[in-house]
């Protein structure tokens, strides 16, 4: 069974239908991700996994569990966590009070400490500075803290949008590095990019999203060479 | 960079600059002519500090549930003032009856702690009924709707209030252990009420703050005054933080409720809308959404309210000045909103998203 399915999702913008039947699976262990240009829907499917937009229509499932009848913040404790694109740290309050904001739907404050250590080990530059605000920080210190917020909760998948929106080169790569250690260590992965290229080379599958719906999906090797794809995602002719 | 600023200076900024100017002129002679002519003393001086101080402290406690709510969903509560009026009123019933037995004088502690409760216990309730059955409904409708809602909410609970407890005054009963002043030396002496009145709005105040910073709901209400969306995708229960918010915001209306009682020794159903709207005030001016500025623009228009009218105005010949007290603390409202919109500690609006 997948650990996290979606089939045949509608959903909504007032009145603006923005996803129009969309199927999918992320299998455990497994580096899914969805590409398509602006507006074809890739947002959209995570924040519905998420729960800021009911499905008027469909399931979504984990481990076959029913999740679109649950709040946004159920969701979480049901350990599907989003960094959501655009990082959203919450500038005013300290790197640390952010990554205990992630930690929220655990109360226990030694698990908490263990999970803050956890994040600071994993990037450094936030134990530096754990005390500054947040709003302060650079913009790909800001990526790292919205990663490693969204890791306190030890989340069963993990949904990253666009995390390297914004970022330069270096950093896009020390992220993407980041993504794949993540991988390594057995969380399961739903990244939208805007970088498809990047995306493709980490990714074990691949959907390619056209105005909220799934046109394309293979393995990311296969998509990599697909003609169609590498003109319209990747910029070979 | 002269000639553009004045190129860039219109009638409209003339004409502000006239009417602030103006305004400071009078301020200044009324001020200096008040001070010349010696009529107060010293004595007289620190009676008004300290009475604006307490009085100012009460506008603070309020203030903060206007600035507590305004921060966490961009909303003007203005039912407030009655979260604030219906503790004080029915504060009144207990510390009545208890005043008739003679417990009230036998344990004046424990009399005042019931009260408090009695209070506080009312006006959290009724704040939490106010957001569930009148707000969050309105949750996503555009910031006329619930702002109006709040006006509808605030006749409401007047006249439920009004039908509950009555129309007419009800006076406070005194305490005795509150009654009297204590001497500072000298001829100076201050009141053992105005004197509880400071010490306990400066607790509350207190203990706001280290909740705000320092525990797990006061971080995740500072996270959902951010960004409601992602401190939901925390595993932030959005709805039951906005709940605590009101909880918060109308305990320590209660608290003032009875503080303002049992200075002003008087409760009614409309008792609510003058400090309200004071307390508004102090809000804007501290920077609405700040919770330091609530506190500082609460004292700030309590002094101001205090000491103003004699000072600017009695050396103008004006007589009963203090009868202008109102127009003094609106008058700075409008100032504020024209020279400094976001208040002494407010941030500017572009970042604030309001």
């Amino acid at each position: 069974m997948a650990i996290l399915e979606l089939e045949n999702v509608h959903s909504y913008y007032g009145h603006i239908h923005a996803l129009k039947g969309v199927s999918l699976i992320v299998e455990e262990g497994e580096i899914v991700t969805l590409i398509g240009a602006n507006g074809a829907g890739k947002s959209t499917t995570l924040k519905t996994i998420s729960g800021l937009l009911r499905p008027r229509e469909g399931h979504i499932r984990l481990n076959g569990e029913d999740l679109s009848a649950y709040k946004a913040h159920d969701i979480v404790s049901k350990g599907v966590v989003q960094v959501p694109e655009g990082r959203r740290v919450f500038g005013r309050l300290t790197v640390t009070e952010n990554l205990e904001m992630g930690a929220y739907t655990r109360s226990n404050a030694s698990e908490t400490a263990q999970a803050v250590e956890r994040v600071f080990h994993l990037f450094p530059r936030l134990k530096e500075r754990h005390n500054q605000l947040a709003g302060t920080l650079s913009g790909g210190e800001q990526q790292m803290l919205a990663t490693g917020r969204a890791l306190m909760a030890y989340p069963k998948v993990l949904l990253l949008d666009e995390p390297s929106m914004g970022l330069a080169p270096v950093l896009v790569d020390s992220i993407f590095d980041t993504i794949k250690q993540l991988h390594r260590e057995g969380t399961t992965i739903l990244l939208v990019e805007q970088n498809a290229r990047m995306a493709l080379q980490i990714a074990d599958r691949g959907y390619v999203l056209q105005t909220g719906q799934v046109v394309l999906n293979d393995s990311a090797q296969n998509l990599r060479q697909n003609e169609t794809v590498q003109k319209a995602y990747l910029g070979i002719s | 960079m002269l000639r553009r600023t004045l190129e860039r200076f219109t009638l409209t900024d003339l004409f502000m600059w006239l009417v602030g100017g103006s305004i400071i002129l009078l301020v200044v002679v009324g001020s200096v002519a008040t001070l010349r002519a010696g009529n107060y003393t010293a004595r007289h001086w620190f009676d008004f500090v300290v009475f604006g101080i307490a009085q100012g402290s009460v506008y603070a406690l309020i203030a903060l549930g206007y600035t507590l709510v305004y921060g966490i969903l961009r909303m003007i509560n203005f039912a407030h003032s009655e979260v604030f009026m219906s503790g004080a009123f029915t504060g009144y019933f207990i510390a009545n009856s208890m005043s008739r037995s003679g417990f009230l004088d036998r344990n004046p502690i424990i009399g005042l702690l019931a009260i408090f409760a009695v209070a506080i216990t009312t006006s959290v309730t009724v704040a939490v009924l106010l957001e569930r059955i009148a707000y969050r409904p309105l949750r996503r409708s555009p910031r006329l709707v619930p702002l109006i809602t709040a006006i509808g909410a605030s006749f409401f609970l007047q006249y439920t209030f009004r039908g509950l407890y009555g129309s007419q005054n009800r006076a406070y009963p005194e305490v005795d252990a509150l009654d009297g002043a204590w001497s500072l030396g000298g001829e100076f002496v201050i009141q053992k009420i105005q004197v509880l009145v400071i010490v306990a709005a400066a607790l509350f105040m207190f203990g706001l703050y280290m909740f705000v910073q320092r525990t797990r709901t006061g971080k995740a209400m500072r996270a959902v005054s951010e960004d409601k969306d992602t401190a939901a995708l925390m595993g932030i229960d959005v709805d039951a933080i906005i709940v605590r918010t009101f909880i918060l915001g109308a305990a320590l209306a209660g608290a003032a409720g009875v503080l303002y009682a049992l200075m002003f020794r008087q409760v009614n159903f409309f008792m609510g809308f003058i400090p309200g709207i004071k307390a508004f005030t102090a809000a804007v001016l501290g920077g609405i959404g700040n919770i330091p500025g609530a506190m500082l623009g609460g004292l700030f228009l309590g002094l101001f309210e205090s000491v103003g009218p004699t000072l600017f105005l009695d050396g103008l010949g004006i007589p009963a000045p203090y009868q202008l007290k109102d127009v003094i603390a609106f008058t700075m409202l409008v100032l504020v909103l024209i020279y400094r919109p976001t208040g002494i500690l407010g941030e500017r609006l572009a970042t604030a998203k309001a």
